[in-house]
């Protein structure tokens, strides 16, 4: 019992390993890997960090964008702040730093630009997929009790978040979003009804699009707003290609 | 026998049948014993059956066909009109029946087909010549009184179970066959019968067609096509004359009531009917842009309670029986709600400022609508005469008070009508400053009514208020009758001479809208109490006003009307925002039942809870749906966004 628990303190404490096993070498070494590795995480988190708020600030992101070379706006950095699980847009605090970085096993610059096209892959995937976009929206949820988010800021969200995946739709619906007057903001099943939208409906025939379905109302317009806008282009091309046939 | 023929071949066949029975009776007496004991030992067939087919095979046979022409040829003379023998069919008709042994094979084979046949070319050939001849209604009559006769031949001579058959063949022959056709003759077809009125044809068609498998479809398509044609006339006519619009109200309550008792009397209630007469009216009722229709019944019932009032021409029950009509049409419409409204403003002006209405009078046609309506349409309405009789309970005690208390004396009379809010539709009132005489008496008012009810709270609406005011012109003293507001801005000339449009406006806090519609009342109307500098017939920012001391009238008293706003607009709004919230209650309810829910099903649900106020549209339906799971009443399922949870 004494053996076991001395040997327990062991685990816990490094320094003092002079008789132990070598699994316990191993485990050691590794647990002093993870120290070092927790060192260096910590060590690049004060390379950012604003000293007066003990946070990384906008401009500490930047700085870390920069030396990542990706832009500030990518989907990338976004997708960091997922995995940080960051609560607040612009800022990681040390706690998120170490919880994403120690989840991307990164603790260099070089490792986690390496990370980051990890990253991007396993996002992807469906379930994490869904989480990472709703959690894009509460991102950016910068005040209290706040619930729904400006229709420009929601178009440039779109283009990050959705862009690669289904560039039609988002470029469609952007223009829509632009061009109506009901809406000036977008909230939470909203934003995750055109998602769904997207992995759902044909487009653009959205022929199986039925909108007695709990489609959210803004989907129902914008759906309108398309057939309205297929069939205006219908008839202006049908007479062209009718001059075409004779 | 051979020689003889037609009538007289029957005759003697029947007496031939007659002879026949008569020597099997006697055959039967004498081998009696026979019949009883052997023919059953050896198991042969009866004396009385042999009988019969030796009659059959040896005579029958030989002339059944003849004696088959004969009956259908004294047939199609009783159709012609002539008088026949029709025992004599019978006993005929019964012999084929009593030859068969029990089984109807006889009469069916030899008889049954053959005159179905014949009838089927009989009456085709009949048809197709009325059909060329006749009118409709002509036809028609033709068509039953054969109808008719058939079926008696049924009753007179033939078996009961040729009824259905011969009925079919004939009803198919004269009505199947030639239905769109008579239907849709152009000066006497359905459509002409729906045009002259004439509503014994239109039952008789009725009457026929419905035999027909599809034959009321025609009608119904005809009857839609013409009362739709006549709604939508005088819908384009009241657009036209766009002044007489009681006139129009009340054709359009004639047309429906017109229809409602074709459909009724001549259709005999038929339900495809009713539908076709509620689809008709639908569209009479889009027709008339949408929230007017509803404005145009609750100022016809206004108008007629009115009347009822001023000359006592309309009875009570004439009353009702309007009601119930506008009632009937005013479920096409769908907006009952917005009827309610629009009358509750009409009853809250009668009820304020045109004291001439007799309470019990009002109440008596609020107990009509609440049984029209039902409780929900009137509850409003009644706080709102229980208030009036408060109100001037309260105004009489106040006068006891002034009385009794001669040192705070409001400077002049003072009537306060003192309401519950929620109950009736007025603007709330914007801050006026009041001119001091005025705040004198709404202070001393206030007194008095603290000292009785200590937590009430007043709000005092000037913009309802009315004032008589004395104008000291310079050719005479003359009352005016204005509001309050206008009563406002003409005391402002007692302190000075002239004012400028700005000076105006400040002294009297109003917003720029409210003060040129005032400004124009008292200066570029009919009444020109006050002068405009320049002298045009619009408000500038810019003008100066001054009393117009020169100003006369003939009239001791005169009324400066004030234009009213138009408030349509303002209602329409309103009932919009009882009508979302009238969705979300309803939701809520249903969820806190339900719990889970599928989207289609609480938009049913949702929709058959509204639909006795009024029709809720799927998108106003998901808006509030999606209104309730931004506050968070609801949320959508996670892995099945058609589903809601309540979140309690």
């Amino acid at each position: 019992m004494r053996r076991s628990s001395t040997r327990r303190s062991g685990q816990q404490n490094p320094t003092a390993s002079a008789n132990s096993t070598p699994v316990d070498l191993y485990r050691s070494a590794s647990s002093k890997a993870i120290i070092k590795e927790l060192e260096r995480i910590d060590h690049l988190f004060q390379s950012y960090v604003d000293k007066s708020s003990g946070m990384i600030d906008p401009e500490g992101i930047e700085q870390l964008c920069s030396d990542v070379e990706v832009d500030h706006t990518d989907v990338r950095i976004l997708m960091l702040a997922w995995k940080m699980k960051a609560e607040k847009q612009g800022y990681f605090t040390l706690e998120e730093w170490r919880r994403g970085l120690k989840a991307l096993r990164a603790d260099t610059i070089g490792k986690l630009k390496k990370a980051l096209s990890e990253l991007e892959k396993e996002v992807s995937k469906p379930p994490n997929f869904l989480d990472f976009y709703s959690y894009a929206f509460r991102y950016c949820l910068t005040e209290e009790k706040q619930k729904s988010i400006d229709i420009e800021s929601i178009c440039e969200l779109l283009v990050i978040v959705l862009g690669s995946q289904y560039m039609p739709q988002v470029n469609s619906f952007v223009a829509y979003l632009k061009t109506q007057n009901d809406y000036k903001v977008i909230n939470m099943d909203q934003w995750m009804g055109f998602l769904r939208f997207c992995q759902e409906a044909n487009f653009p025939s959205l022929d199986n699009y039925d909108p007695d379905e709990a489609w959210p109302l803004i989907l129902d317009n914008y759906v309108e707003w398309m057939r309205e806008k297929q069939s205006l282009h219908q008839r202006r091309t049908l007479p062209k290609l009718l001059w075409i046939s004779t | 026998m051979r020689d003889k023929h037609d009538e007289f071949f029957l005759r003697e066949f029947v007496k031939r049948w007659t002879n026949q029975k008569v020597a099997s009776r006697w055959f039967s007496r004498f081998f009696y014993y026979l019949d009883r004991y052997h023919i059953i030992r050896w198991s042969l067939p009866s004396l009385k059956d042999v009988c019969l087919t030796n009659f059959r095979d040896l005579a029958y046979i030989k002339v059944s066909s003849k004696v088959r022409d004969a009956i259908i040829s004294l047939i199609d003379l009783e159709r012609e009109g002539e008088q026949i023998d029709r025992t004599l069919l019978k006993s005929v008709l019964d012999i084929l029946v009593e030859i068969g042994m029990g089984k109807m094979k006889c009469y069916e084979d030899d008889f049954e087909v053959h005159m179905l046949e014949d009838t089927v070319a009989y009456y085709s050939q009949k048809a197709s010549n009325w059909i060329l001849e006749d009118s409709c209604p002509d036809y028609m009559a033709k068509a039953e009184e054969c109808l008719k006769q058939e079926k008696e031949r049924v009753s007179h001579y033939l078996q009961s179970s040729s009824e259905q058959k011969l009925m079919k063949k004939v009803e198919h022959e004269l009505l199947f066959v030639y239905e769109s056709q008579v239907l849709e003759k152009e000066h006497s077809g359905c459509h002409a019968l729906l045009t002259d009125n004439k509503v014994e044809d239109l039952s008789r068609m009725y009457r026929l067609f419905c035999r027909t498998p599809r034959g009321l479809d025609t009608i119904i398509q005809i009857f839609k096509k013409h009362v739709t044609a006549e709604g939508v006339a005088l819908v384009k006519q009241a657009e036209v004359a766009a002044s007489d619009k009681k006139v129009f109200v009340r054709r359009v309550i004639e047309l429906h009531y017109k229809y409602l008792t074709y459909v009724t009397d001549c259709f005999m209630h038929h339900s495809l009917f009713h539908k076709a007469l509620k689809e008709t009216f639908e569209v009479v009722c889009k027709g008339i842009a949408r929230s007017s229709s509803a404005e145009l019944l609750a100022s016809f019932c206004d108008s007629i309670v009115k009347k009822s009032r001023s000359c006592e021409e309309l009875s009570d029950e004439a009353i009702e029986e309007i009601l119930e009509k506008v009632v009937k049409l005013l479920a096409y419409a769908s907006d009952e709600d917005l009827f309610a409204e629009f009358y509750r403003k009409k009853l809250a002006n009668r009820l304020l400022f045109d004291k001439s209405d007799n309470e019990d009078r009002v109440r008596s046609v609020l107990t009509k609508l609440k049984r029209q309506f039902g409780g929900w349409f009137t509850r409003k309405m009644e706080r709102m005469v229980t208030d009036l009789t408060l109100a001037r309970e309260n105004q009489a005690s106040f006068e006891s008070y002034l009385n009794s208390n001669p040192h705070v004396s409001p400077g002049f009379d003072l009537t306060v009508t003192v309401l519950s809010t929620g109950f009736w539709q007025i603007n709330k009132s914007i801050d006026l400053n009041l001119p001091a005489e005025m705040v004198k008496c709404v202070d001393v008012f206030k007194e008095f009514y603290q000292m009785k009810n200590k937590h009430r709270k007043l709000t005092w609406i000037h913009s309802s208020g009315t004032c008589i005011i004395n104008g000291n012109f310079e050719p005479k003293t003359t009352e005016l009758m204005v509001t309050t507001y206008q009563a406002s801005v003409l005391l402002l000339f007692n302190a000075s001479d002239s004012l400028s449009y700005s000076e105006i406006r400040t002294q009297l806090n109003l917003s720029d809208d409210e003060v040129v519609r005032l400004l124009h009342s008292l200066s570029c109307a009919k009444y020109k109490v006050l002068n405009k500098e320049p002298n045009t017939k619009t408000i500038g920012p810019n003008d100066y006003f001054e009393f117009n001391s020169k100003f006369t009238d003939r009239m001791r008293r005169i009324k400066i009307p004030l234009p009213h706003v138009d408030e349509k607009k303002k209602v329409i709004k309103d009932v919009d925002k009882e009508r979302q919230y009238a969705i979300d209650a309803s939701i809520v309810r249903i969820m806190k039942r339900r719990k889970v829910l599928d989207h289609q099903q609480l938009v049913m649900e949702c929709v058959e809870q509204l639909s006795r106020s009024f029709k809720p549209d799927f998108k106003g339906i998901k808006k509030r749906i999606e209104h309730l799971i931004n506050m968070d009443y609801l949320e959508r399922d996670k892995d099945k966004p058609n589903i809601f949870r309540y979140l309690a």
